[in-house]
């Protein structure tokens, strides 16, 4: 089996990671999109989040360079500040609106 | 090796993701979502960031999905419901997330001078980030903290009973509507 | 020395502020010693001034004086125009004028305008006029003239509708500052050609330019000529534009005897003098200017000899005597001209404020038909109207006989042209004679017409000026024409004026002859005025019976008002009303204010439907503009351009 799996090719192209990270990052723009719940919109901003933390991570590897996986555990950060706030601001719209449907929440018209 | 697992784990990757999307009730999309992240940690772990694979796993989803889980059946968020559409979303939107999915695929594509991942490549150690972590971006590092710090204090404030809360109008919101989305 | 000459407009225009904007909070004594002292201070500061050309006192630095503040006004390319003040024989007469009429008749005021509402406001027109009118004439260049020169307009208009409840009178302030506005076109017309050919608006930069270059004759220097001309007409009120003044006497009669007699028409007279180098170069034009004057003269003696009321008798013959003073300069006896200008300032001004005084006695009453038989009964002031009505009249020994004298002397000695200058003028001083002389019959002489039957004789405040006026008018003239002619010289010129055929022997020379010619002119004009109104009353209703299409050509004056109301305003106000007011007011202004707004409400609600409230659009938004950019940072547009449109973008290469 060692000997199968050794034939195969050991490498995997850069690019390849890349295409996943834009592809991630497209299905969370898709989401964004047609989700009619607001906390699974928000869901889909977390999706587009880790597609960029993957480019990151497949760059930091390209120039093995410490700083582009520092810039991920940074967006991390940033990113568990944001859920924290989103989701208590979802909170409170759902006791004010008693509602989460995205179409229905539209008060900010002219 | 290297490219069995790439492939094995892109591919729950991309599954989760749609999965999410296809998915009408919000907790069936956020444990897709917690099956993406994980994935996403074993493909850090492949690509040498081990650190970063644990935090990913910890942070994302042992914390934030965990979050998102709990809101969900805090919220009793029911299946979707079918609601007035959007002309634009359709319209507009799908047109644009093609033409940024196609210039991303064409520049990557193109892309000279991308190199390749193997399994042989050196892990960076967590010694290694800490160490720049710590001296370099010490201050970015602190004020970190002190954006979390102020997301706790946001996320306390805001989530507090207070105003907006729909005193006992059986149920209507201070607007009068009575609307819930139903229940499962 | 420093003469300081700032100070003559200055303290004028320190009284109009003070006057105009506390003087109702001030109490009336505080309201009139400012207001004197304004002018008396000026006055005292144009002696100090007199005394450098008068050889006394200390010698002045140079002649003509000039004080140039060292801020520039307009510096504009080529152009460089300062505030300047020059002071030279011709301005010192003038300010003299200026000033010392001024002040006696700010004194005057005090008694007449006593018991006026506006007193504090009649005051400070007053000073703010003494202030622009001494600009004018101090003016070292043409726009800082210009600006004095639409000042003193200002403040006529302010003065002349001073009782402006009246309908009357505020009518003719606008009249009056309308007609001069129509100069002041001219005024400026000669301004913009002087700039365009000389460069320079300063007079003595001109002058000095045109005695350097014998090319200036004719031409263009006739066009300037004449439009300056246009603008003298306009201020002075001659021909064609003498219109506002006989309307001008709605105004108080100090009013009238200060700016509409002594000093603002006379700016025209002035300007002429003051830019005579140019009308020297212009044979042409100074023949207009004479013939303009003489037309004027005789044409307003015309109209006086059958008006009624007393001012616009004497209002017409402030025409007339500017005619005069036109016809001097059209001669080039500028000084002649400045003479006249001079003792009329002195004898017109006489003759209003003695109106004024009857007017005052007998209880506002203007017409002569209801005045008659005030000799007895107002002693002082028929003395004193006695004096100026000989002054005016020409009769030796008084001031009027030596100015107007001069004149005519100088139109007969310039041969062919010029004895038909002196025929008008000797027929007109008939007239004037004959006029003034009615005037005075039928407010003095005779039985009493009036209702009034108790006339009071006025105060002391207002007989004192007239006592200096009436002295002035006897003595004024007795500086003969050639010591005030070889004094003003050095300014205006020499005396241009040769004598040409015609000698006597040397016992009587030309010059006496025409004297004495003039002067039993004037007494035929007597005798026929006393003829009419002493002897036979009766004759001048036969008169107007016998000749009725002529009495009311001249009792309507011509019909000129009527002529320029049908011709100029009528017009004028329909095209405003139908054309501006319809079409570009309402059609084009309106409707392109109109547009607009419909375009930005247009706008408006088409973008408005853009901010649904819908989270999803916007994010779809979002989406797009996030495309869009990717789009525009990946894509090579200058190549793809060239590749698909052929444009060529240079230097943008990526």
């Amino acid at each position: 089996m060692n000997q199968l799996f050794s034939q195969l090719p050991q490498e995997v192209p850069l690019s390849w990671y890349l295409l996943l990270s834009a592809a991630l990052f497209s299905l969370g723009v898709v989401g964004f999109l047609i989700k009619r719940n607001l906390i699974t919109v928000f869901m889909s901003i977390e999706l587009m989040l880790n597609a960029v933390n993957l480019s990151f991570v497949t760059f930091a590897h390209q120039w093995h360079a410490v700083k582009g996986q520092i810039f991920v555990f940074f967006v991390m950060m940033v990113a568990a500040a944001e859920a924290a706030v989103g989701l208590a601001i979802i909170i409170a719209v759902f006791r004010a609106r008693v509602t989460l449907a995205v179409d229905r929440i539209d008060l900010m018209k002219l | 090796m290297h490219l069995i697992l790439f492939f094995l784990f892109a591919g729950f990757c991309l599954a989760g993701a749609i999965n999410l999307l296809l998915q009408s009730h919000p907790i069936s999309s956020a444990l897709s979502l917690i099956v993406v992240m994980t994935s996403l940690a074993v493909l850090y772990l492949l690509l040498g960031a081990e650190f970063l694979a644990a935090a990913q796993v910890i942070v994302y989803a042992g914390a934030i999905m965990v979050l998102f889980t709990l809101v969900v059946m805090l919220l009793n968020a029911g299946r979707e419901e079918r609601t007035l559409g959007s002309h634009a979303a359709r319209g507009v939107g799908f047109p644009a997330v093609v033409v940024i999915l196609g210039v991303l695929a064409t520049v990557i594509l193109k892309a000279q001078g991308l190199g390749v991942a193997r399994l042989a490549d050196g892990i960076t150690s967590t010694e290694e980030l800490s160490k720049v972590l710590f001296t370099e971006l010490l201050l970015p590092f602190e004020v970190t903290s002190v954006l979390v710090l102020i997301a706790i204090l946001g996320a306390v404030a805001l989530a507090r009973h207070g105003h907006g809360d729909p005193h006992d109008n059986g149920g209507a919101d201070p607007l009068g509507n009575r609307e819930r989305t139903a229940d499962r | 020395m420093n003469l300081h000459l700032w100070l003559i407009p200055l303290l004028p225009f320190a009284g109009f502020l003070i006057n105009g904007i506390l003087g109702n909070r001030l109490p009336k004594a505080l309201v009139t010693t400012v207001a004197l002292l304004a002018p008396l201070a000026a006055f005292a500061v144009v002696l100090n001034a007199a005394q450098g050309f008068f050889g006394i006192g200390p010698a002045l630095s140079s002649l003509p004086y000039m004080e140039i503040c060292p801020q520039a006004w307009i510096n504009a390319g080529a152009l460089h125009i300062d505030f300047s003040f020059v002071l030279d024989q011709l301005s010192l007469v003038m300010l003299l004028v200026v000033t010392g009429v001024g002040f006696l008749i700010h004194v005057y005021s005090v008694g007449y305008m006593g018991d006026d509402e506006g007193y504090a406001r009649y005051f400070s027109f007053l000073n703010l006029f003494l202030f622009f009118m001494s600009v004018l004439v101090l003016a070292g260049n043409a726009l800082l003239m210009f600006v004095g020169w639409e000042g003193v307009g200002l403040a006529s208009y302010l003065l002349i509708g001073f009782y402006f409840q009246k309908k009357s009178a505020a009518d003719a302030g606008k009249k009056a500052f309308i007609v001069n506005r129509i100069g002041d076109f001219g005024f400026l017309i000669g301004i913009f050609l002087l700039v365009a050919n000389f460069g320079t608006l300063s007079f003595s930069e001109i002058a000095t330019k045109l005695g350097q270059d014998p090319g200036w004759n004719g031409g263009v220097v006739t066009v300037i000529a004449l439009s300056l001309l246009l603008g003298a007409t306009g201020k002075s009120a001659q021909l064609p534009l003498y219109i506002w003044l006989p309307d001008a006497m709605e105004g108080p009669t100090p009013v009238s005897a200060l700016i509409h007699a002594a000093t603002m028409v006379t700016a025209g007279v002035y300007m002429i003098a003051r830019t005579h180098v140019l009308f020297d170069h212009s044979p042409f034009a100074l023949g207009v200017v004479a013939i303009v004057g003489a037309a004027t003269a005789l044409f307003a003696a015309t109209i006086a000899l059958v008006q009624n009321d007393i001012k616009r008798v004497l209002a017409y013959s402030t025409i007339s005597q500017l005619g005069y003073m036109f016809l001097g300069c059209g001669l080039a006896a500028y000084s002649a001209a400045i003479f006249h200008l001079m003792t009329h300032a002195f004898f017109k001004a006489l003759l209003f404020l003695a109106a004024g005084s009857v007017i005052h006695a007998i209880g506002g009453e203007q017409d002569l038909r209801k005045m008659g038989g005030l000799r007895k009964k107002l002693p002082v002031t028929f003395a004193l109207t006695t004096v100026g009505v000989f002054a005016i009249a020409g009769l030796p020994p008084f001031a009027g006989f030596f100015s107007k004298d001069a004149i005519l002397y100088a139109a007969f000695a310039q041969g062919g042209g010029g004895r038909v200058l002196w025929f008008v003028g000797i027929v007109t001083a008939l007239l004037t004679s004959f006029y003034m002389f009615r005037l005075w019959y039928l407010t003095f002489m005779g039985e009493s017409r009036s209702h009034d039957a108790h006339p009071h004789e006025s105060p002391w405040s207002i007989l004192g000026p007239l006592v200096t006026l009436a002295l002035l008018s006897i003595g004024g003239g007795w500086i003969g024409i050639e010591r005030f002619g070889a004094f003003l010289a050095p300014s205006v010129g020499a005396r241009a004026v040769e004598a040409t055929g015609w000698q006597f022997d040397r016992t009587i020379s030309l010059e006496h002859f025409l004297g004495l010619v003039a002067v039993l002119v004037a007494l035929e004009g007597w005798l026929i005025a006393d003829t009419f109104y002493r002897r036979k009353p009766a004759r001048p209703a036969q008169w107007a019976a016998a000749m009725p299409a002529g009495y009311k050509l001249l009792a309507n004056k011509y019909f000129v008002d009527e002529f320029y109301g049908a011709t100029v305003v009528k017009p004028l106000l329909s095209i405003s009303k139908y054309f501006l007011e319809w079409v570009v007011d309402i059609g084009i202004l309106g409707g392109l204010a109109w547009l607009l707004g419909g375009i930005a409400t247009l706008a408006g609600t088409i973008l408005q439907r853009w901010q649904s409230g819908n989270i999803r659009s916007y994010a779809a938004w979002l989406a797009a503009g996030a495309a869009a950019v990717l789009l525009f940072v990946v894509i090579q547009w200058p190549a793809l351009l060239t590749a698909t449109l052929g444009i060529h973008l240079n230097g943008l290469g990526r």
